[in-house]
């Protein structure tokens, strides 16, 4: 018999899986065309997002401790549902667009972020790998999504056989982890934690179970599937994997990492072991990301790089191994949810049938084109360029921070030398749009609703900016609950 | 601590402007020129306000406001006002209204975006003279570069996106450097007291106590970032690209405010946070800040462009100011600040007056000028006045600076050496060159274009506006007390701070 309290305190997870066989039948009943489906997964993803933000301070376990409904955890419900619930106002107009109106998209969307939910909360591996499975499978199809077309179709291959991979490690790493605990539970390897650490089966198994999920966020040397599937895949599934998956897989890697944490910030003591691999991948990431972005000629790969870029970055705040580093993680995590998406957004309404508009050059002109979207663009790419006052600014000042505690300065300042290399390729489209003049003067036809999921991504954004101490209080409060 | 609000209305009415300007008709472009004069006239009189409520005989912060802001790292959004904020936050809302009234007829399209980010960037100056908090401070200096970046960008002449993209990069690789420094000087602070702290009063008891191998280090970091916006040599590269490519608007406000900002940073935090290694610079940056002196004037010289030329002499003038500020003797300090406001009234007047024939011409080749005296006889005075004024007449602004400047250099106890101020001195011979020189290819000398004989004279509002300039010209020329002493608490304050650290006696 299943306690209620664990039935209501995994109520987000239940209302989304809810939803998942809802829509289902949505689907069969209604006309394929009608935009029904995608209404309703908007409201549930809402809805949830909603419920999670209401139940922010809660804390607590359910399942016999294999998930946590812990603050953190409500946190990045919250992040996923919002952000799958714009990328739902963005593909309205987009899979029409793009030809490809099926209502299984919303399903498949819905599923996904159900499988990143189960990341967030697994305190226990099976149910991270679950997760993880239910994530990727879902990944895999929404990345081939546009099936007649040849680069969809290659993403989807490129993501599944090199995602399969990664989940060998995963398993692998898993099955190491087993032997040497003789558990699965993630509180038992905390309150083992020190003669754990000493377990070299325990160490190898930890390090496969991270370098697995190193490949989800992204991160040199494990990026290699990034720039193909972020460009191949339709743009609206781009802003969903660009920013949700990373937050999932950051999540796993902070649920799992999470016993090495130093509860005492700056002791140094046997518990950074993990630093300087994670150190390691930072920089190379950083920098990895940041040169190659340089060269881009189309904007969803020079987008992609980015993406390597800022994994590195929040990689800092991770090889910290700290409080602080987990909390300016998480408020990063945010602030480039919102940029990403934003940006994302922007891509994907202006993006034409024929896939014109993904060339970087396409974009001249674009502020008497479209003055609002232009400008909207802009600050989203300041704020990814991590200039204030905006909200990227704040991420990377509290991860930097967090290396400089730890006495990492050396990581800090590869971090600014990367910022600065990576100014250059956000100010590209930023010159291209407000510098040159376009051959293209049609002005864009915007769709409501897409316009709409910008709108209120921009919104947040700016008040995440105008106001970081108050998400950083938040962070930082709910940081405390967890555990 | 006493909260006043003067400050802070002053630093936000600007953005209130900028955000109400946008709910105007982008057609009614009169309306909104208009609109963006009365807001930086508010914000003057605001700075008047705070101005007459300040007390100059008093060296600490006044007119404070503070709220915390990432409670965590006790950062605050603290502001407030010593001597020297004060007189370059009149020069800044002073030189900004003057600017967005110059633009009036120079600025032809987009006037609602231009207007827009004037205003900002306004915000983003004062919001640096204002700071009390180190981290609040960086985050205005670097918010600062992205309206700059747009007004050189959009409204900027034919290399303007080369130009626009080498400003930015160059002064945010500086930045960042300093963002590091900023955190590691956090972190030692919290390591001393235990607490976090951001306030630069508690930063400056800190600062001093790091160990000379680090410290030097944080003085580089902090030091490179305001150099390369002095421009100090060897960092001076990317300003004559800058000048010559922005709008006349946006060299004006290049050359007054925003160089001021590094020569700013370096009085208000390398010097008094790290004084050991500010000692053990001194000669170095002092040796550096000549050879801009010398180079800026030698390059100026033998310039064809009027604005590139004008632009260079910013690098010989800064060069006084920075040797001024590391010489360390009251005289020479208060030289320096007096010299930042007079580099910033007369070279915004000559890139005035400079911007008003181009716009008439549509060429700052001095070769294409020559006998216009008698065409246009007021233009002609004025510019011949500005010119004086620029290189240190006495009687006007420039002298005064250079003056004190020297003699400060002269006698400081920290450079020890008299050679400064004899090399430095020949720069003001080398300004008289190459400032007079152009005043008579341009001027003097029989019309080599017919098509000059039909110049027009400055029209009301461009006399009124160089009028402006030259009414404080002549009066810190004449009698600089008034601005002098604005800054006199404050500045003997550092001076002595600074010297009995380094047990230095003077």
């Amino acid at each position: 018999m299943i306690p209620v309290q664990d039935l209501f305190a995994s109520a987000p997870l239940l209302i989304i899986g809810g939803s998942i066989l809802i829509a289902l039948i949505l689907e069969m009943v209604f006309d394929s065309q009608s935009s029904i489906v995608a209404w309703f997964s908007g409201s549930a993803l809402l809805f949830t997002a909603y419920w999670s933000l209401y139940h922010l301070y809660d804390r607590g376990f359910a399942f016999n401790n294999m998930i946590s409904i812990s603050g953190r955890t409500q946190l990045l419900f919250f992040i996923v549902n919002f952000a799958a619930a714009v990328v739902v106002m963005f593909s309205m107009d987009y899979i029409k667009k793009i030809q490809t109106n099926y209502g299984e998209f919303y399903i498949l969307l819905l599923s996904a972020v159900l499988g990143m939910m189960l990341i967030a909360a697994a305190r226990d591996m099976v149910i991270v790998f679950i997760g993880l499975e239910q994530m990727s499978i879902c990944f895999y199809v929404l990345a081939g999504f546009r099936r007649k077309n040849i680069k969809s179709n290659e993403s989807a291959i490129k993501y599944f056989l090199l995602g399969s991979f990664a989940t060998g490690f995963i398993v692998y790493g898993m099955a190491l982890l087993y032997g040497a605990s003789q558990t699965f539970s993630i509180p038992e390897y905390l309150a083992h934690v020190e003669t754990l650490k000493s377990n070299p089966i325990f160490l190898l198994g930890s390090l496969l179970f991270v370098i697995g999920f190193t490949f989800k966020i992204a991160a040199v040397p494990f990026h290699m599937w990034v720039p193909d599937v972020y460009q191949g895949a339709p743009t609206n599934v781009t802003a969903f994997m660009s920013t949700a998956g990373k937050v999932s897989g950051f999540a796993a890697l902070i649920t799992f990492l999470s016993p090495f944490i130093d509860y005492s910030a700056r002791t140094t003591g046997s518990a950074k072991f993990f630093m300087p691999f994670l150190a390691t991948l930072s920089v190379l990431s950083m920098l990895y990301g940041a040169i190659v972005a340089l060269s881009q000629s189309d904007v969803k790969r020079m987008l992609a790089y980015s993406s390597i870029a800022h994994a590195g970055y929040m990689l800092i705040g991770l090889s910290a191994l700290s409080y602080e580093g987990v909390d300016g993680v998480l408020f990063y995590l945010v602030a480039y949810t919102l940029m990403n998406l934003g940006a994302f957004g922007i891509i994907s309404i202006l993006e034409t049938q024929d896939e014109k508009m993904l060339k970087i050059e396409d974009f001249a002109g674009l502020s008497s084109r479209s003055p609002l979207l232009a400008a909207f663009l802009a600050v989203f790419l300041f704020a990814l360029a991590g200039l204030p006052p905006f909200a990227g600014f704040f991420g990377k000042y509290f991860v930097f921070v967090s290396a400089v505690e730890n006495g990492m300065t050396w990581l800090a300042i590869v971090g600014v030398i990367s910022s600065v290399i990576s100014v250059y390729f956000y100010l590209r489209i930023i010159v291209l749009m407000y510098f040159s003049k376009g051959e293209n003067t049609e002005v864009v036809s915007v769709p409501k609703s897409a316009l709409l999921g910008v709108f209120v991504v921009f919104i947040m954004f700016v008040i995440m900016s105008a106001f970081p101490q108050k998400f950083e209080g938040i962070i930082h409060t709910i940081g405390l609950l967890t555990y | 601590m006493e909260q006043n609000l003067i400050l802070l209305y002053t630093l936000f009415a600007p953005l209130v402007g900028a955000m109400l300007l946008l709910f105007l008709p982008k057609e009614k472009e009169g309306l909104i020129r208009a609109f963006g004069i009365g807001v930086s006239l508010i914000t003057f009189f605001l700075s008047l306000a705070a101005w007459s409520m300040f007390d100059a005989s008093k060296a600490e912060f006044q007119l404070q406001q503070q709220f915390l802001w990432l409670s965590r790292y006790n950062i605050s959004f603290h502001i407030g006002a010593d001597g020297l904020s004060m007189i370059m936050v009149l020069l800044t809302t002073f030189l900004t209204t003057l600017t967005l009234w110059t633009s009036w007829s120079g600025i032809a399209k987009k006037v609602k975006e231009f207007t827009f980010f004037m205003l900002i960037l306004e915000v983003g100056m004062l919001g640096v003279f204002v700071s009390v908090d180190l981290f609040l401070f960086y985050v205005f200096w670097e918010a600062m570069l992205i309206p700059m970046y747009f007004i050189i960008g959009i409204w900027g002449g034919e290399q303007r996106i080369y130009a626009s993209i080498k400003f930015f990069i160059y002064t945010m690789a500086g930045s960042l450097l300093m963002l590091v420094a900023i955190i590691w000087l956090f972190m030692y602070a919290y390591n001393d007291v235990h607490m976090y702290t951001s306030n630069i009063n508690d930063l400056y008891k800190i600062g001093p106590k790091i160990p000379f191998e680090i410290q030097k280090w944080l003085f580089l970091a902090f030091t490179i970032s305001f150099a390369i916006k002095v421009p100090l040599f060897p960092f001076h590269t990317w300003l004559p690209d800058a000048h010559v490519q922005a709008p006349t608007a946006g060299s004006v406000i290049l050359a007054g405010v925003l160089l001021k900002m590094g020569t700013y940073g370096l009085l208000r935090f390398s010097i008094p946070l790290f004084p050991q290694s500010a000692h053990y610079f001194a000669p170095a940056i002092s040796t550096l800040a000549v050879i801009g002196i010398i180079y800026g004037a030698l390059v100026a010289m033998v310039q064809t462009d009027m604005k590139k030329l004008v632009a260079y002499s910013s690098v010989a003038h800064l060069g006084f100011v920075v040797l001024g500020i590391f010489a360390l003797t009251p005289e020479s300090v208060q030289g320096a600040i007096i010299q930042m406001v007079n580099h910033g009234l007369s070279t915004g007047a000559l890139f005035i007056l400079v911007g008003a024939i181009y716009e008439r011409t549509h060429t700052r080749e001095i070769d294409a000028y020559g006998g216009i005296a008698p065409i246009v006889p007021v233009y002609s005075t004025l510019l011949l006045i500005v010119s004086l004024s620029s290189i240190g007449l006495p009687g006007l602004n420039g002298f005064i600076g250079e003056f004190l400047i020297l003699i400060g250099a002269f006698k400081s106890p920290v450079l020890n050496n008299w050679m400064f101020s004899i090399v430095a001195a020949s720069g003001v011979i080398f300004a008289a060159v190459y400032l007079l020189w152009m005043y008579q290819r341009v001027v003097f000398g029989p019309v080599k274009n017919e098509g000059l004989r039909a110049l027009k004279d400055v029209t009301a509002r461009e006399f009124t506006i160089v009028a402006l300039l030259l009414v404080f010209i002549v009066w810190i020329g004449v009698y600089p007390a008034t601005f002098m002493k604005i800054t006199e608490a404050s500045t003997a304050k550092l001076i002595k701070e600074t010297l009995t650290t380094l047990s230095i006696r003077y």
